[in-house]
């Protein structure tokens, strides 16, 4: 097996006298859809940061194509490749949902995603291009926010609770759009607490309990009481 | 038609506050940066004019081509090494910064060019006047410099929502951290607003000292009308500068026709009048 384009190592992380993350190793291959699964306070988001590089780390706990990266700022991240979708979503409110899509753009790394493509991917977003992105229903800015990420090329895109605040059925519509996305050759880590969608979209999933890797496998071998042991630590 | 002509040079002194308040709102607005100093930097470039014309021997005006861009590197510079640092979450530090370098500025000025007062002289154009006909009638240099305000407070109003620079600008100030993740290094970005915000400063500096004396201790009552325009016109708020800018000019005018002696104090009753009937301004589009 080539090696993988994330390697997580042995990553702590934390908040002032509160760590949050207990010594995680994590890889995600090219091409491949990871699910983060956890109770609230697993320090699933944390992880998360810590890979986009909104909380810095030790500068080898991260290695991203081959390369470490643990110790650089989110800006220089985003042009190895690595982009996050917040959780909340966080648009720009100043902007209009054309420029929270082109700001997300603006680095210019090469690669499939246009603004063209991500109207084609969410066409309610063309229709509403002038309008301030903050004005647009959540799931229409749930859009936004991973075309914002999608914009800027990434090989891998991690998405921090997509689902959260959503409607069902809004849901299950950004969902249907994930294999069209992942289609395009990047690698997809989802944090999730609705723990069907994550599994059904993932091949590999970790699960996580109190900032420590609790159980980890393949999505379709891992039974319900393995992962409501892994979840709950019951 | 005295009133109207004593207006009408109140508006096109405006222009020039509109430019003193311009800067001050532009890093306001960005970084939530009280610039302290804002008004000893107007000073500083009309400093840098007065050496650039003695050296190079051109009109003040045309020295405007080397006190831009000398004043945006010290705006760059001073941002990215020094008030980069004070940012964070309270507003105290940047404010004591900017404090100490307008004591710094002040008494540097001293020390190399005295306490006397200088004017640049920018030739013919400074008597030269325009007939607008039934008595009216408006100095040439006056008209420019408004001109100038408005074509800079447009200039920045495009690049704000018209450019890549803009968004940059607005989405820094929406939310930092985020602006990270689009691959925005957000001192840099400050230092390209502070670079543009003494870009500003220069154009205003250079009319300032053509227009009237200037010796190194006028700076704080510059900041103090340009913090009035801001405020009148409404935080975040281009035009409503140019508005604040305007209103300033011509409570000033009209005060100054009344008795000499009421020019600033009109000033600052137009303002506090302003303040009293709407506390946020005229046009306000930042909250808090």
């Amino acid at each position: 097996m080539p090696d993988p384009l994330l390697e997580v190592r042995a990553l702590d992380a934390g908040y002032g006298d509160f760590q949050a993350l207990f010594g995680i190793s994590l890889d995600v291959a090219a091409g491949q859809v990871v699910a983060v699964i956890g109770a609230n306070g697993a320090g699933k988001s944390t992880l998360l940061k810590s890979i986009a590089g909104v909380m810095p780390s030790r500068r080898d706990a991260v290695r991203f194509d081959g390369e470490p990266v643990g110790d650089l700022p989110a800006y220089r991240r985003v042009a190895r490749g690595i982009a996050l979708v917040p959780e909340g979503r966080r648009l720009f409110p100043s902007l209009s949902v054309e420029e929270n899509l082109k700001i997300g753009g603006q680095l210019g790394r090469p690669g499939p995603w246009t603004l063209p493509r991500i109207y084609d991917l969410f066409p309610v977003l063309a229709e509403r291009r002038a309008m301030p992105a903050t004005s647009l229903s959540g799931g229409q800015q749930q859009m936004v926010a991973i075309g914002r990420a999608l914009m800027s090329n990434p090989k891998l895109l991690l998405c921090d609770e997509i689902s959260l605040g959503l409607a069902p059925i809004v849901v299950r519509e950004i969902y249907a759009r994930l294999p069209a996305i992942v289609g395009e050759g990047l690698s997809l880590v989802i944090v999730e607490q609705d723990i069907v969608q994550a599994l059904a979209a993932a091949s590999q999933v970790y699960c996580l309990q109190e900032g420590r890797v609790a159980l980890e496998g393949a999505a379709g071998a891992l039974t319900r009481e393995a992962i409501a042991a892994a979840y709950f630590g019951v | 038609m005295e009133w109207l002509n004593i207006i009408l040079q109140g508006v096109l002194v405006g222009g020039l506050y509109a430019m003193f308040a311009a800067g001050l709102s532009l890093i306001f607005g960005v970084m939530r940066l009280v610039n302290i100093a804002h008004g000893d930097l107007i000073v500083l470039a009309a400093y840098v004019a007065l050496v650039a014309t003695d050296t190079l021997g051109v009109n003040p005006l045309l020295s405007l081509v080397v006190v831009v861009p000398v004043m945006a590197a010290i705006g760059y510079a001073l941002q990215r090494l020094v008030l980069n640092r004070t940012l964070g979450g309270d507003l105290l530090p940047p404010l004591l910064v900017t404090f100490g370098l307008s004591v710094i500025i002040q008494n540097g000025l001293l020390e190399l060019f005295t306490a006397d007062s200088r004017k640049l002289q920018a030739g013919a154009i400074e008597t030269a006047s325009l007939h607008l006909g039934g008595g009216l009638a408006v100095g040439t240099l006056p008209l420019l410099q408004f001109v100038v305000a408005v074509a800079v407070i447009a200039g920045l109003q495009a690049l704000f929502y018209r450019t890549a620079l803009g968004r940059a600008f607005r989405a820094t100030s929406d939310d930092q951290p985020v602006a990270q993740l689009m691959g925005l290094d957000n001192r840099h970005v400050f230092a390209l607003a502070m670079a543009l915000s003494l870009a500003v400063v220069a154009v205003a500096g250079v009319f300032l000292a053509v227009r009237a004396n200037f010796d190194p201790s006028i700076g704080p009552a510059r900041l103090i009308f340009g913090f009035e325009a801001v405020i009148m016109g409404g935080l975040g708020s281009l035009w409503g500068t140019l508005a604040g800018g305007i209103i300033l000019g011509v409570a000033q005018a009209i005060g100054a026709q009344l008795d000499p002696g009421w020019q600033l104090l009109a000033g600052h009753i137009a303002f506090l009048v302003v303040l009293a009937l709407r506390p946020e301004g005229l046009f306000p589009k930042v909250q808090g």
